[in-house]
């Protein structure tokens, strides 16, 4: 039981972080817009998130440690709309290839993250921001009733949010006319452009707010999950890929979203819990094969999607292609 | 109905652009890229960004074993996007070079775990080359199989099996370390399976090797009649038809193609540059590879010229860092920012932005 | 009189082609008006530019007796126009509710609550059937274009666009729709309907306005005009054309195609059991609306199509009729080739599917033959001489071999193709709009190498648009219309009037046939 709890202790924060890369590639890819810049977008989101709050932290003699969040969570929006903007002004605006363009910005976004990175570790090999413990409250009464209030309530206050900003992104998408358009844009543009609908303008303000939402998934990261420490390391990068899948595996539903990031969540720790768990130790090398489940069950996921060809299931239509206004 | 004017700008489409015009852009988007990268130099350093720039060459050209570490890091690079050459003119995004580069090394690293110093060397050889080279066509006959079959989207079902191929690697590496934090090189006292030096370096095998790639692949998308099926297939399916081409069987055949020679990659790699195998034994160039591939427009020559480019900026900022105790991660920002540039100039070479003048169309006569 | 819609001499031009040259017609309140022309008498045109798909170079448009300016469909919506496009413009994974709601106005609340009950009250007033909670994807060609209808009568269309409605539909959803448009008219709405079928205008229409090459022929009152009356107005007076037709030389049977029945992905019979026999030596012309299979036709017999099971297509290759007899049908385009059976084929797209658009002539040349020989490597000089004769014989003009075919204009382009499929020294040789966009020269150019094939004893299947050459050039002229074989006629005996008739209606025996 213990075993279970810890591993869910987890599975939780994990999947929260993959989660708001979902969350956020959901709406930039239901606009038709495949970009495979998020780890690089998460990356420019959690430097800058960290970035912020450590020099804020360090400038100020006695640090608001709530505008300090607040802080944090602006910049690394903000930086990752940009990386968002960059993506958007090239394929939207210059059409070029959606592909090749979100792997220059996974390039690009990790080279920043990671150049400015040096500057404030400043030889060391790791710096902390106090603010992590900020974002790691807890509710005070619930997440001390037993059980349940441990695994239910005993996070930061982002693992809430990211499940209220799947609820809402759901009901904006099936519920409002924006989501409506949106779909609609993702679908078939040229339909969305003879109803009247700017398909410009919201490919721009879905693909850069989805930029917004996947950076705070970089910043949950390194904020809350890393306990504030900012290390040079690949970790987001695969972070960054495990999100995409997740998108396909939530076959671009928000409410999959919450669920699917848990279970991929688990899966990645299955390894540390499941021997204890069966009660026989497991060679390291089975771990690593462990690991590369919530791959599979992606890549098993595309497979029936395409073999089902339900069409609620398939990706947007148009996704991947820049939409062009045919004139005779 | 006001708001509803012509608009100030509309583009049409470019039939074919003049190779000057094609030139033309394309140094400007250099230029200009080298500019914003000098403001970025400047603003981050202080320094003189013409000072900095010099420094780059260093990266390189400074002394020969530099100019050969940089070709070594070139032929890693060029045989990836040569792979990646007939999958990506038949238009099938292959995201999976990574994995299938990974799977060939770890063939290649198996077998001369498990018959290093067993066989003769010569059998040895052949041996990891064929395991390698079946390894990669196995990773590209999976996604293509489902693409031709099924129509799975091969973009993200190519991408997904880079991370299983990871794995995969992680696994065996973790087995064949045993108690030792790292795996080191392979058969290290019998160095068995290593390639042998030439011209006093093992991975001058790599480069003869992309050498003959750049020219035989070349060769094959431009005269042998499988090249030119790929070239009716990525242009369009429905002419590929009408021509009598089976399009499911060169989706398949020209991914296993690709494939294998990732895994070729892997290979040479593996014995002749690392002679061990990690998780980062592809180091992102299969991802790298992509752009190489593309703004080549899968002319094996070109990619030459742009990995050497890519290569070289790579280099020169680890000059930089060194000279002005910065980091190398600034190649991937200055790499990043042409890279940017030059998707972008793509537009001014495809389209033709047409300014509004008043009440009659200027409907563009094409320069024929 | 009080008129919905009134144009005042429109005209639209594409580059040097002109669509609609100064049209003038107007659509009173509560009528309905059939626009009638043929393929390329810009009919669409004329509609989009009312629907704000095009805008005209010059003209008026006036609603409801004020001048107007329509730039986007949303201002059409704006003045009360409706179009429902050939094309339906759904998206396929919405309800039809989500679809209906696509258009509404920003201002507007969005309940989709409200919208179906809106929409239901619409569908009770004019007795639409129609399930506001499917997916358009599981809908069948006409639940869409009543869905497309009701979207816009929801966003308060007064005048009705209906681009060739019935082309989709079968007799009894034909009849449905006719209908509604008959409560939509008791209602004091305006439609204009586009159609071909000359039945179908008298059934329906208070008026029709008639087109013809791009210019306004005239609008008579339906009651007091006959189904050969308006195809004279349509087609036209015989133009003589003076192209040569020789006399077919020993014709032997080439092909027999019997019962061939092709079905769309929908399941619609796009051909329906046609049958008949192409003789070597003659140019058998194949006449109908576009649409209405021609496509499939030749595509089935190259071996692009799946046809149903019972069907047949049986090549002879001289007169020896049984013993090297081939079946074509479940053969691919590479296995007839590989028995050694020369079909030629230039299809309507011809950038699309007969070439590739970046490739040069000799690249193109390769397209079906570049299999030949065992290398490994293709070859080339073949080709190469091949692009050579073609260019100088057919005077392309082009600044190499090598340019991308893309880069030609559309005649040059023709010659390419036509050249190729005449090169490879076809049995037979099949051709589909062979001369639409062409010059008056380089369509010569095309008719006399047509002639030439016949001469040499290949069976040609001609598919054209225009009567008057078909009726010049060609032996026999099979009509199609509705994907059935509707009569082939002696081409030298019969008149413009014959073939419209039967372009545009189906004889009698065979309607009663439809079940």
């Amino acid at each position: 039981m213990d075993t279970l709890i810890a591993w869910i202790l987890r599975a939780i924060p994990f999947g929260t972080i993959i989660m708001y890369g979902a969350l956020g590639e959901i709406i930039t890819e239901k606009s038709g817009n495949l970009n495979l810049g998020v780890p690089g977008i998460m990356y420019l989101g959690g430097f800058a998130g960290f970035a912020s709050a450590y020099l804020y932290e360090n400038s100020v003699a006695e640090p608001n440690m709530v505008f300090c969040v607040a802080l944090a969570l602006f910049c690394a929006f903000i930086a990752s709309m940009l990386g968002g903007l960059i993506y958007s002004f090239l394929t939207i605006s210059l059409r070029a290839n959606q592909n090749v363009t979100g792997l220059a910005l996974t390039t690009f976004g990790m080279g920043v993250a990671n150049f400015f990175g040096v500057f404030i570790l400043d030889g060391r090999t790791a710096t902390q921001s106090l603010v992590y413990k900020t974002f790691q409250t807890k509710l005070p009464v619930l997440s001390r009733m037993g059980v349940i209030g441990q695994t239910v309530f005993g996070y930061g206050f982002m693992v809430y949010a990211a499940v209220i900003l799947a609820i809402i992104l759901h009901h904006v998408l099936s519920h409002t006319r924006t989501g409506l358009n949106l779909r609609a844009i993702g679908e078939n543009p040229a339909t969305a452009d003879a109803a009247g609908i700017s398909v410009t303008r919201y490919k721009y303000l879905a693909t850069c707010l989805g930029a917004g939402i996947s950076g705070l998934g970089g910043l949950y990261y390194v904020l809350d999950y890393n306990q504030g420490i900012w290390a040079t390391t690949g970790q987001i990068e695969a972070l960054g890929w495990l999100a995409v899948a997740l998108v396909i595996f939530t076959t671009w539903k928000p409410l999959n979203a919450i669920w699917g990031s848990y279970l991929f969540g688990m899966l990645y720790w299955l390894y540390q819990f499941l021997p204890t768990l069966i009660g026989f130790s497991v060679p390291g090398y089975i771990t690593d094969l462990i690991q590369m489940v919530p791959y599979l069950v992606t890549i098993a996921v595309l497979i029936v999607t395409s073999l089902r060809k339900k069409r609620e299931d398939q990706p947007p239509a148009s996704l991947g292609l820049a939409y062009f206004r045919e004139e005779r | 109905m006001a708001g509803n004017h012509e608009p100030l700008m509309r583009v049409v489409k470019r039939g074919e652009s003049p190779f000057k015009l094609k030139l033309l852009v394309r140094l400007i988007a250099v230029l200009m890229a080298l500019i914003v990268d000098a403001l970025f130099i400047y603003f981050v350093t202080g320094l003189n960004p013409l000072v900095v720039y010099t420094t780059m060459f260093k990266g390189t050209f400074s002394t020969p074993m530099r100019f050969s570490w940089a070709m070594r890091d070139l032929a890693s690079l060029l045989l990836i996007g040569i792979a990646l050459a007939p999958a990506f003119k038949m238009r099938f995004w292959n995201i999976g070079a990574e994995g299938q580069v990974l799977m060939g090394a770890l063939a290649t690293a198996a077998v001369m775990v498990y018959y290093g110093g067993k066989v003769p060397n010569a059998v040895l050889y052949a041996a990891m080359l064929v395991a390698a080279v079946f390894a990669g066509a196995l990773w590209g006959f999976i996604p293509g199989w489902f693409k031709a079959r099924l129509g799975t989207n091969e973009t993200l079902f190519t991408l997904m099996m880079n991370y299983v191929a990871i794995q995969l690697v992680a696994c065996c590496v973790n087995i064949w370390r045993g108690q030792a934090s790292g795996l080191g090189k392979l058969n290290m006292k019998s160095k068995a399976g290593w390639f042998p030096q030439l011209f006093g370096q093992r991975y001058n095998i790599n480069l003869i090797v992309a050498a003959l790639l750049v020219i035989l692949m070349y060769c094959y998308l431009r005269y042998s009649k499988q090249g030119y099926e790929i070239a009716v297939v990525g242009e369009s399916e429905n002419t590929a038809r009408y021509a009598g081409i089976n399009v499911g069987k060169v989706i398949i055949r020209t991914m296993i193609l690709s494939g294998a020679l990732c895994g070729l990659t892997g290979f040479l790699i593996v014995g002749g540059r690392d002679q061990t195998i990690s998780t980062t034994t592809a180091g992102g160039n299969g991802f790298t590879a992509i752009i190489v591939a593309w703004l080549a427009k899968f002319n094996t020559f070109y990619m030459a010229l742009i990995s050497f480019l890519l290569i070289f900026l790579e280099k020169g900022a680890g000059e930089i860092a060194s000279a002005y105790n910065l980091n190398d991660f600034a190649s991937d920002i200055i790499a990043g920012i042409i890279l940017f540039f030059i998707l972008g100039s793509e537009f001014f070479i495809n389209y033709k932005p047409i300014f509004r003048t008043g009440r009659h169309e200027t409907l563009s006569k094409e320069a024929a | 009189m009080e008129y919905a819609i009134e144009l005042r001499h429109i005209t639209k031009t594409f580059g040097s082609v002109i669509a609609n040259n100064d049209v003038s017609l107007d659509v009173r309140k509560g009528e309905i008006l059939s626009l009638l022309g043929e393929n390329g008498s810009g009919k669409t045109t004329l509609m989009n530019m009312i629907a704000g798909i095009y805008y005209p170079d010059s003209g008026e448009i006036l609603v409801e007796g004020k001048p107007v300016e329509i730039r986007s469909p949303k201002d059409a919506y704006a003045h009360g126009i409706g179009m429902v496009h050939q094309h339906f413009k759904l998206i396929d994974v919405f309800t039809a509710a989500e679809n209906i709601a696509l258009v509404l106005d920003k201002h507007e609340k969005y309940d989709i609550r409200a919208i179906k009950a809106k929409a239901r009250e619409i569908c009770k007033r004019y007795n639409f059937e129609i399930d506001l909670d499917q997916k358009v994807y599981e809908m069948s060609v006409s639940q869409k274009q009543t869905l497309e209808i009701i979207k816009m009568l929801y966003h308060g269309a007064q005048l009705l666009i209906l681009d060739e409605p019935t082309a989709v539909l079968t007799p009894q959803e034909t009849e449905k729709l006719f209908a509604v448009m008959r409560n939509m008219k008791a209602d004091g709405k305006s439609i204009i309907i586009i159609t071909h079928k000359l039945h179908e205008v008298l059934a329906i229409s208070d008026r029709v306005a008639i087109l013809r090459k791009g210019e306004y022929a005239g609008t008579v009152e339906t009651a007091r005009a006959t189904e050969s009356s308006l195809t004279e107005m349509m087609v036209g007076k015989k133009v003589e054309l003076n192209i040569e037709r020789p006399e077919p030389v020993n014709p032997h049977l080439r092909l027999t195609v019997h019962n061939l029945t092709v079905e769309n992905a929908e399941g619609v019979k796009i051909l329906d059991h046609v049958s008949f026999d192409a003789f070597s030596g003659e140019i058998l012309g194949i006449a109908g609306i576009s649409g209405n299979g021609q496509k499939e036709l030749l595509e089935a017999i190259a071996g692009l199509q799946n046809p149903d099971r019972d069907s047949s297509i049986v090549y002879y290759p001289d007169d020896d009729r049984d013993s090297t007899a081939e079946q074509l049908i479940g053969k691919t385009p590479k296995s007839i080739r590989d028995l050694g059976i020369h079909l030629s084929f230039v299809p309507e797209d011809r950038l699309g599917m007969g070439l590739v658009g970046s490739m040069g002539m000799v690249d193109n040349m390769m397209l079906k033959s570049y299999t030949e020989g065992s290398s490994f490597i293709a070859d080339r000089s073949a080709p190469r001489h091949l692009a050579e004769s073609i260019k100088k014989e057919l005077g392309v003009v082009t600044p190499s071999v090598n340019t991308p075919v893309s880069r030609l204009s559309g005649g040059n382009v023709q010659k390419v193709l036509v050249g190729r499929e005449i090169a490879a020294a076809p049995s037979v040789l099949m051709t589909a709009y062979a001369v639409r966009g062409l010059d008056i020269n380089t369509s010569y150019t095309i008719y006399h190498l047509l002639n030439e094939q016949k001469q040499k004893g290949v069976a040609i299947l001609y598919v054209g648009e225009d009567l008057d050459v078909l009726i010049d050039l060609c032996d026999r002229i099979l009509v199609l219309c509705g994907g059935k074989c509707n009569g082939i006629v002696d081409a030298r005996k019969t008149t413009k009037e014959e073939v419209g008739l039967l372009m545009t209606r189906l004889k009698e025996e065979q309607e009663g046939g439809v079940a």
